[in-house]
């Protein structure tokens, strides 16, 4: 018996993960082969420095392979209502060619995913989010008879084209009148016989487009794009720095800020768009959807904690601490969910879920940090932050300021 | 007529920082600058079209970023980008690449020496532990050793301290390495000629040493204590160039109410009944003040601006013998591309990062003779980096600009004054060199703005066009600078102050000399102080 059978057979191919359109390309850049997963593509850490690759977003551009993704068409008469049912936002609201972020609850108002919802046609939706939505969305569609969902995550390549000077390179490229376009629209240009959909959207704060096109066309998509982008600095950028431009936004991160309300084994484990400081998502004026009245009864009674943006005094970052009343960590208040070095602002970030009784006192965290495999402990005074850590003013402008 | 409660003179960044921080204070601030423009060394000017030169510094790794954090400064416009990989061009076609990741970047110096690829790691501890120890002086007041004052009793108790913690061994090594040559200094660790010249020019920038002169070792560590958010020995950009720095400190200042009066040299320092207050303009405008704050460097304060009957005994000829040798030029150039480099290629990452033109050991030391009899060196150092390939908002897509900052070029030549035509000449010497690395690269040059110290002088306010205000050797160091007894930033008149880099810490974008300058004046007036401490990371290892 051998090990090896003939070379044109894999063996080990059910144990390989997927690879994305852009694959070519990205094996060739990513020089420090690091390589991670999701959903069962193959995904970039970093490919280079992940602060490089950070600053890039921050000071010129990058592109982040967003094809593990998850997208699904929701269409017909019904999908509106079906939507609408299920999502916490308002969707009669939505106006074609526009693009909003929501969440969507089970029953009793816990956060199963957050996303963004793009309406392309009356009747047409896509919804993205971070995890497979399929059963969820066929739960949610029952009763409503005319309406189909389809999951396109595999047949579309997705680019994330983020940085203060994309504007410019999507010019180049091209795509007349982009500058027009404003934060949350969609434009539609046509594309090797093909429509490539532009979204002013993105997960960094900073300005940013993402660009939408059918699988077979990702790679063709991607070379006009670095042909344009070749005296910008174009470059990809992997997980490492996305997760840190959007941590200084003040963006939640599924895994790190939140467990999907659907995979959480205690029920304490797991949080409501309120508690996310999302509010902002739920809009209890419209008629029933799912979590409702949960939501309602518990903004009634009061929040358990709430998730905070902390500005932590010294540079020591704050991962993993446990938060406090007073110096002496006498009264338990909070965790910090996710934290850094805020290169942009010079600033210890975090957000935290804070016991909301407790966020116009004292707070303090107990950091753990490490000198040459030594563990030490401190005591940090936090800042709560109302804004987004870093803001750039270009990020909002319609045209965005060239540079 | 109004009477200010502070005016600072010299729109520089320590200037500004020093000015941000009293006008946070409550105070009513002016700050005056002969230019119209503001920055001083910190600033971005844009002499051909679309193309902007950090005319002067070009990098920075030490400005503090707790003054950034507390200043605010980011949304004041300032971002600081770390930029990577240095290409260094020795003797016949070699060159040395400094990548960005650790595996790389050893497999590189293996190359040329698996012994001194070891030694690096030895060297950069070293660094880092005494950079560490001066990293925490940065903000912090110099005691003065000879008071009785518990403050100062207290600060050299802290300075015993942390000098004690490294360990007694290390203790007699660092007391040799103040007075040592930064030649003698890597022989301890490097066998390799080239390596030891790489390693060896950040001990030459911007002083008048050689590589062998006793001294140079300190000034290699000054330039590589800094950090760009923890990674020591990390240089950033500022985007938008380092004008971007002071723009950012004077819209600090503004919020605060402080006032900014460009086109306002200052002819001299008032004193009234022996206390300095306010200043008479070259236009001669006065602007009272009740303390008047000099950016200016000490030789230029003491021997210019206030009139030496109104200084102590001695004060004017300590001024007058302060070392402050200029021996650094500037040559900045627009280019049409971006230049390839022999031996070097041509990827995103090691081709858009720095480049050092070094040659050997010997070459350097050759290129110090050179200015020591009044001539710039024919084969010089020259230290470069092209921002634009890192800041998109400093030339035109596609088209590039080259910071050179050259070692050594003098502030007098001995065959007579700097005339256009030899300011011209030498700035053939800097393309020529590069030329010889850069086949081609005299084609794609658009404009050139060459600065030798005469024109750091004059343009600047400099002076000799010393870029540190002044030497940085032991003797003009802590509690000697930029005298001893007058350490603490307050001068020999009263009611005056200095804020500027002949005063501790010393040179380099660090705002850190304006910021501890406010802190005492704070003090004397007995407001609170809102300076805040330092705030130094824990260093991680850096090649390079």
């Amino acid at each position: 018996m051998t090990l090896n059978t003939t070379s044109s057979e894999d063996r080990f191919a059910g144990e390989r993960l997927k690879r994305t359109p852009f694959y070519p390309r990205l094996k060739e850049l990513n020089l420090r082969e690091a390589w991670d997963e999701w959903n069962g593509y193959k995904f970039a850490d970093h490919f280079y420095d992940t602060d490089y690759e950070y600053f890039c977003i921050r000071n010129q551009c990058g592109t982040y392979d967003i094809t593990p993704m998850q997208k699904h068409l929701i269409e017909g008469p019904d999908a509106e209502a079906m939507l609408n049912r299920m999502v916490t936002r308002d969707m009669t609201k939505l106006r074609v060619n526009r693009v909003t972020y929501l969440c969507w609850c089970d029953d009793g108002g816990r956060m199963i995913d957050d996303g963004t919802i793009f309406r392309l046609g009356e009747e047409k939706f896509m919804l993205t989010c971070g995890s497979p939505s399929n059963a969820w969305l066929a739960k949610s569609a029952v009763g409503f008879d005319n309406v189909t969902i389809t999951d396109i995550t595999d047949d579309t390549a997705a680019i994330a084209f983020q940085g203060p000077v994309t504007c410019e390179v999507l010019k180049k490229m091209g795509l007349e009148g982009i500058e027009n376009l404003k934060r949350f629209g969609i434009m539609t240009f046509p594309f090797e016989g093909e429509t490539m959909i532009v979204s002013r959207t993105g997960f960094t704060g900073d300005l940013g487009y993402e660009l939408w096109v059918p699988a077979e066309l990702g790679l063709k998509m991607w070379d006009k794009l670095y042909a344009a982008g070749e005296d910008y600095g174009i470059q990809p950028v992997g997980e490492g720095a996305v997760n840190m431009a959007r941590l200084e936004a003040g963006l939640i991160m599924p895994y790190l800020d939140f467990s999907e309300a659907l995979k959480t084994v205690h029920y304490k484990h797991d949080q409501s768009p309120l508690m996310l400081n999302i509010g902002f998502t739920v809009d209890f004026k419209k008629p029933h959807f799912n979590g409702r009245e949960a939501l309602l009864a518990e903004k009634e009674k009061g929040l358990d904690y709430i998730l905070t943006k902390l500005d932590i005094e010294g540079n020591k970052v704050a991962e993993e601490a446990i938060l406090y009343a007073e110096e002496e960590c006498k009264t338990e208040i909070g965790y910090v969910t996710s934290a850094m070095w805020s290169p942009a602002v010079k600033a210890n970030i975090a957000l935290a879920m804070v016991k909301p009784e407790y966020l116009e006192k004292e707070i303090w965290a107990e950091i753990y940090f490490y000198k040459e495999l030594r563990p030490y402990r401190k005591m940090a005074i936090c800042t709560v932050r109302d804004k987004p850590f870093y803001m750039p003013p270009h990020a909002s402008q319609t045209p965005p300021a060239i540079f | 007529m109004k009477t200010y409660d502070a005016v600072i003179i010299g729109a520089g960044h320590n200037g500004l920082t020093n000015a941000a921080y009293l006008a946070k204070a409550g105070l009513d601030v002016v700050i005056v600058e002969k230019n119209d423009y503001i920055g001083g060394a910190a600033v971005s000017r844009q002499l051909e079209n679309g193309y902007w030169y950090s005319s002067c510094s070009y990098v920075c790794s030490m400005m503090r970023q707790v003054i950034h954090r507390d200043l605010n400064l980011t949304k004041h416009g300032l971002m600081l980008v770390p930029y990577l990989g240095t290409a260094a061009f020795g003797e016949n076609g070699q060159t040395l690449m400094a990548y960005t990741a650790e595996g790389p970047a050893y497999n590189e110096l293996k190359r040329f020496s698996a012994h001194d690829a070891d030694a690096m790691y030895r060297l950069l501890a070293d660094l880092d532990r005494y950079s560490t120890l001066i990293r925490k002086t940065l903000l912090r007041t110099p005691p003065d050793p000879g008071s009785f004052k518990p403050r100062d009793i207290k600060e050299l108790m802290f300075l015993a301290k942390t000098f004690w913690e490294m360990g007694e061994a290390e203790i007699y090594e660092y007391i040799r390495f103040f007075t040592m040559s930064a030649a003698e200094f890597l022989d301890d660790y490097f066998e390799n000629d080239f390596i030891k010249a790489t390693m060896a020019t950040p001990g030459i920038i911007g002083t008048a040493l050689g590589v062998d002169s006793p001294g140079s070792a300190y000034i290699l560590l000054h330039h590589v204590m800094g950090d760009v958010d923890g990674t020591i020995g990390a240089w950033g950009l500022a985007r938008g160039g380092m004008g971007a720095i002071s723009n950012a400190l004077a819209g600090a200042l503004q919020e605060h109410g402080g006032e900014i009066r460009t086109n306002a040299g200052v002819d001299q320092v008032l004193v009234k009944n022996g206390k300095a207050a306010g200043v008479v303009l070259e236009n001669g405008d006065e602007i009272h003040a009740k303390l008047v704050v000099s950016n200016l460097d000490a030789k230029r304060t003491f021997t210019k601006i206030v009139d030496r009957d109104d200084l102590p005994p001695g004060i004017f000829e300590r001024a007058k013998n302060f070392k402050i040798r200029g021996s650094s030029g500037k040559v900045n150039i627009a280019l049409d591309g971006l230049p390839k480099f022999n031996g070097v290629p041509d990827n995103r990452y090691i081709n858009r990062g720095g480049q050092a033109f070094i040659g050997s050991m010997e070459k350097l030391e050759r290129a110090y003779d050179d200015w020591k009899r009044g001539k710039w060196s024919s084969d010089p150092f020259i230290e470069s980096v092209i921002p634009s390939a890192w800041d998109p908002t400093v030339a035109p897509p596609g088209k590039h600009w080259m910071s050179n900052f050259i070692q050594y070029c003098p502030p007098q030549l001995a065959d007579g004054p700097w005339t256009p035509e030899k300011r011209d000449a030498f700035g053939q010497t800097v393309i020529d060199k590069i030329e010889r690395h850069s086949p081609g690269f005299k084609d794609l040059i658009v404009h050139m703005e060459v600065r030798t110290p005469y024109e750091i002088e004059n343009e600047v306010g400099l002076t000799e066009g010393n870029i540190f205000q002044g030497e940085l050797t032991i003797d003009q160091l802590l509690f000697n600078r930029p005298f001893p007894g007058y350490a603490q930033y307050r001068m020999p008149v009263k009611n005056m102050y200095m804020c500027g880099s002949s005063t501790h810490p010393g040179g380099g974008v660090s705002s850190a000399c304006g910021a501890n300058a406010a802190r005492e004046i704070l003090m004397d007036l007995k407001k609170p102080n809102t300076v805040p401490e330092d705030d130094c990371h824990d260093t991680q290892y850096n090649i390079f």
